[in-house]
């Protein structure tokens, strides 16, 4: 029989080396997110770089309304809980009266891109110094499955049972493209957590973005992370990250939308 | 002795909160509380604070919220329509124990409206306003001395109660200009230590400070909801405020708060040169309202008149702290008209025929 540690039994565990564990930055608790849904693994990148970059005592986060609005019960640093869609109102309030400490904002596709637009498009024009995080996951998984900005043309939902129609309920929003056409845009990345291989790209991006911060480098840092929703696309969890290969980067291509220029 | 300057309500108001340690104003242009703005925006950067333009009065109140988390102090202004759409950011604050000073400079309503002054949204104010059971404490000045005097007591009492405090101006009140003095106001020791639930960051590692306005679970829903009535019933027995004038021998009692006192004022003057004896009773803070001055007046007074810019307001509050064992009037202009002092007495001498024995 082997050891037991934090309940799981395994032989020889003493004798192993760690290669991977549990950052204390996370909370030690069970999310409550659905199985294979990608948040819980970008609120694991955000909260690692967190740790890795020794920023913990000067990190606000703000969580946002949707399945995320728990999010202060997950990642273990200081938060606030804005309202639907004013997440980066409530990011610009705490950095202009504390413009030493690292702030970031984490919002869905229904509270970055519909309701709180006018609040995106407004941090970002006035090139707030903080870090946008944007789970895009085309529909609106806490309220149980209806249209996102970002549903893509065809998608069925709760309220676009026949599928998406660009000519009744318009088109899926490209509002990261809005975004990177922005002057007060810094850096702003389009990335993805379907795989191990786009997990460790997304996160070297979320590291980019809060140094670039620390450095006080002028402009907001925009990550758009596509994400899957497995609960509210009604498929399994592979099924959900297949999709994004086949047809979500088709329309919302990954990849860097404005990098910083050359020494900067 | 402080220096005497002649100043607008609007830039008393903003010069004082500079002067009590206003960390950070987001606010959104709305006539007629402008000035306020354009203050702020002339001099708070240099003077140790942060001003910033919103893109909208929803941002600029959630500007406040997160900036408020972090224990600094820090306020926004506006006028009706604006506040109107302020309303959900303010409950989420007052859920949330999120101390700031908001300020109304009320224009007439409803819609658009009108740009003159009036106590139209009295009822906003005291009542709650956005959703779910709550209340600011709610302070209504009546000259530009007091547009300044109670932005000291609205961060103290709001850092004191962790609420959000509002002080009820009106256009006039706002674009007048009267004398003003600044008390000596240290900031130092007037601050709260508020370092056990601000969120600037786990410094050394303490554990963490989340603030919210989310409780799923009823039975914590309601303990928070119990917890802040609570604090209100607190509120009520410390810090209800008013002024009273000439109550003690009145037949008729006026009861009047911002602008409208001031008309009121003038019309216990000229009905007094008439033979009426007439009393004000001005409420300052308008929640916690001074119910228990008024039901002990009631029993001294035989009619009271209540005088307001608006349809009838806070005539309602008033029946219901003296009952029905005296009769209540109300005198009340709408839509930026200021009731006149003559008009008033006409009213009071109505009454005053009714009442006299």
């Amino acid at each position: 029989m082997g050891i037991t540690r934090e309940g799981i039994v395994c032989e020889n565990l003493d004798e192993m080396d760690v290669v991977f564990d549990r950052t204390e930055v996370l909370h030690d608790t069970p999310t409550s997110y659905c199985p294979g849904c990608s948040h819980s693994v970008v609120h694991r990148l955000i909260m690692e770089v967190i740790d890795e970059l020794g920023i913990l005592g000067d990190t606000i986060g703000v969580a946002p309304v949707g399945c995320s609005v728990f999010a202060y019960h997950f990642m273990n640093v200081d938060m606030q809980q804005a309202a639907h869609g004013r997440a980066t109102a409530v990011a610009t309030g705490i950095k202009r009266v504390l413009p030493e400490k690292i702030v970031f904002s984490y919002q869905g596709d229904g509270d970055l891109a519909a309701i709180g637009t006018a609040e995106t498009i407004h941090t970002i024009n006035r090139g707030e110094n903080i870090v946008m995080i944007f789970i895009n996951n085309g529909i609106y998984g806490m309220t149980g499955g209806q249209m996102a900005p970002t549903t893509l043309e065809g998608d069925v939902t709760s309220t676009t049972p026949l599928g998406r129609d660009i000519y009744r309920q318009g088109h899926a929003i490209k509002i990261t493209e809005m975004v990177a056409i922005m002057d007060g845009s810094y850096y702003v990345t389009r990335q993805a957590v379907n795989s191990a291989k786009t997990v460790r790209k997304c996160k070297k991006a979320i590291k980019q973005a809060f140094q670039y911060q620390i450095d006080g480098k002028g402009g907001t840092s925009y990550i758009e992370v596509v994400s899957n929703c497995p609960s509210g696309w009604k498929m399994t969890p592979i099924e959900a990250n297949k999709k994004i290969d086949e047809q979500v980067l088709d329309y919302y291509p990954l990849g860097d939308l404005k990098t910083p220029p050359k020494g900067a | 002795m402080a220096k005497k300057l002649l100043m607008k309500g609007n830039e008393a108001l903003a010069e004082a909160a500079i002067r009590a340690g206003v960390k950070g104003y987001f606010g959104y242009p709305i006539t007629p509380q402008s000035e306020l703005l354009e203050y702020m925006a002339t001099n708070l950067d240099s003077r140790g604070g942060v001003f910033l333009q919103a893109e909208s009065e929803v941002a600029a109140i959630n500007m406040v919220y997160g900036a408020s988390g972090t224990g600094k102090r820090v306020m926004t202004s506006t006028s009706s329509p604006g506040f109107s759409l302020m309303q959900e950011g303010v409950s989420y604050m007052a859920c949330a124990e999120l101390p700031c000073l908001l300020v109304n400079v009320v224009r007439g309503g409803p819609g658009l409206g009108t740009i003159q002054p009036s106590q139209g949204d009295y009822f906003q104010a005291v009542k709650g306003g956005g959703h779910g059971d709550y209340k600011l404490i709610v302070l209504a000045p009546n000259s530009v001395q007091e547009m300044a005097d109670l932005v000291y007591l609205g961060f103290d009492l709001a850092d004191k109660y962790r609420i959000p405090t509002l002080i009820l101006s009106d256009g006039a009140l706002g674009q007048m200009m009267e004398s003003v003095e600044f008390p000596e106001y240290n900031v130092e020791e007037h601050l709260v230590d508020h370092s056990n639930w601000t969120t600037v960051g786990r410094e050394n590692g303490r554990e963490q400070h989340y603030i919210t306005s989310l409780h799923l679970l009823s039975e914590k829903m309601e303990e928070i909801n119990v917890h802040l009535q609570d604090k209100y019933k607190e509120i009520q027995k410390n810090e209800t405020r008013f002024e009273s004038i000439q109550t003690k021998d009145a037949d008729i009692l006026i009861v009047a708060f911002g602008l409208s006192s001031r008309s009121s004022q003038k019309a216990l003057e000229l009905a007094r040169e008439r033979g009426i004896k007439v009393g004000i009773l001005r409420p300052i803070t308008l929640f916690p309202f001074p119910s228990d001055e008024l039901k002990r007046l009631s029993k001294s007074v035989k009619g009271i008149l209540v005088v307001e810019m608006n349809a009838g307001q806070m005539v309602e509050d008033v029946r219901l702290s003296v009952g029905s064992n005296i009769p209540v009037d109300f005198y009340g202009r709408m839509g930026g008209m200021i009731p006149q002092p003559d008009e008033i007495v006409e009213k009071i001498t109505n009454l005053y025929k009714q009442v006299k024995k």
